[in-house]
């Protein structure tokens, strides 16, 4: 059985060491939260605080108080605020330890695609572009095929890119690839899935 | 040196002109100048560019500027919540130039502070790299970006003091201290101006050479995505 999103975030909330800043994509990266047991983490939300803590009770919501989906979140403890210039230093200085983010696709030199399709309605890149050139680690969280059932683990990507050559590792419903010289490397399979089933669901390179 | 004036309309008299640049604070509808822009909506003022992370929605934030076409520029990094601003953008009556977020955060701190331009990754290999200068650094490539130096900028604060010190509240202070530096005229919006002396000098978030006009106003601070929990999940 592939992962569903649950498993997933799971498998991307190992990837997180006690002590890191990370900062969570929308979508799946969001439920990697959820997992992170006793590790202290400490979670950025790039339109300026660290420490983000969970949705608010219902009646205690603050309009001062969002995450960078506009979602109204909570502070804890730890919680410290910035400005936007501030909190861009920090992502470009390098300080973020990990970005977990969703892609539309990914290929094997590592470029990944996640903001734009053409033709269609373009919201623009926010603060992702300026994630995967600044963090330490890129990690995407993705479906491994779309809708069609075509991979999104592409040679080439075909969607403007996000960024070039920035992806370090992938976890898909079917397991984790990292990005290597030459292509991808297999580095498990999703319980249950066999590594014909990965290759046939990979257009991409894989090595190793 | 007065700073503070009655109302948005008074502060931004003689200050508006068609065709300028606008720095504004805010993220998403989080520490919008929702007061000056509506004041800017009454003046009349066309042809405006805004350096602006967003686009408000339809019917709050810059989204009320789109629907009297006020706008003939915006350089944000999202405004996938306006439809308005799609239908213009689409039809060719907007112009749009999509900046990465920190990209534009550091253009208006770059700009504010004395700075044409900078190098950065972000961007480098996609096509807001296009038509930029490359250049190398220890093996690495980066791209030049601008700063910007906006004609007025226009933002949002918890509470000031007379002299135009600002304190931001939580995670409304976002664009508005690096929009602040970038005008030549930064006019400020507060919920609360409070009396000489009663701002700690250590916790000014914004200090007041910045800020040049001040009000004071009541505020609607909409929410965009209300989320919550429940008690028993806890």
């Amino acid at each position: 059985m592939p992962w569903d999103r649950n498993q997933m975030a799971a498998r991307a909330a190992e990837e997180l060491e006690d002590g890191m800043y990370v900062n969570l994509g929308i979508g799946i990266p969001t439920l990697v939260a959820n997992y992170v047991g006793d590790k202290d983490i400490t979670l950025q939300s790039e339109n300026g605080m660290l420490g983000m803590g969970p949705f608010p009770y219902e009646g205690e919501e603050d309009p001062d108080l969002i995450n960078a989906g506009k979602q109204t979140i909570t502070e804890l403890s730890r919680t410290a605020y910035f400005d936007s210039a501030t909190s861009f230093a920090m992502i470009r200085g390098g300080k973020i330890a990990a970005a977990i983010l969703g892609a539309m696709e990914v290929d094997e030199k590592g470029d990944l695609a996640n903001w734009m399709i053409p033709g269609k309605l373009v919201k623009g890149m926010g603060g992702a572009m300026d994630l995967v050139a600044g963090v330490g680690r890129v990690i995407v969280v993705m479906d491994h095929t779309n809708k069609h059932g075509e991979s999104k683990v592409l040679k080439e990507c075909t969607l403007p890119l996000t960024g070039k050559g920035v992806v370090d590792r992938i976890i898909t419903n079917l397991g984790v690839l990292d990005v290597v010289e030459g292509g991808l490397r297999i580095v498990e399979l999703a319980e249950g899935v066999s590594e014909d089933e990965m290759r046939a669901a990979t257009e991409a390179t894989i090595v190793g | 040196m007065k700073k503070v004036y009655a109302n948005a309309a008074e502060a931004l008299d003689g200050v508006l002109t068609d065709g300028m640049l606008i720095a504004a604070g805010g993220f998403g509808l989080c520490g919008i100048p929702e007061l000056l822009l509506a004041a800017i909506r009454d003046s009349g003022v066309k042809d405006l560019s805004f350096a602006s992370n967003n686009a408000g929605v339809d019917d709050f934030g810059i989204g009320i500027l789109l629907q009297t076409k006020q706008v003939k520029k915006m350089i944000s990094s999202y405004v996938g919540e306006n439809a308005e601003f799609m239908r213009q953008y689409l039809s060719g009556e907007l112009e749009l130039e999509f900046n990465p977020q920190g990209t534009l955060a550091e253009r208006m701190r770059a700009g504010g502070a004395g700075i044409p331009g900078f190098y950065t990754k972000t961007g480098v290999g996609t096509v807001i790299a296009e038509g930029k200068e490359h250049k190398d650094f220890n093996g690495e490539t980066y791209i030049l970006e601008e700063g910007i130096f906006a004609d007025l900028a226009i933002v949002k604060a918890w509470k000031a003091d007379d002299t135009g010190n600002l304190v931001f509240r939580k995670t409304a202070r976002n664009f508005n201290v690096p929009a602040a530096t970038c005008g030549k005229i930064c006019v400020a919006e507060v919920e609360e101006i409070v009396p000489r002396g009663s701002l700690d000098p250590d916790k000014i978030h914004l200090p007041g050479i910045y800020v040049h006009r001040i009000i004071q106003g009541d505020h609607e601070k909409r929410i965009e995505q209300r989320t919550t929990r429940k008690k028993e999940d806890a």
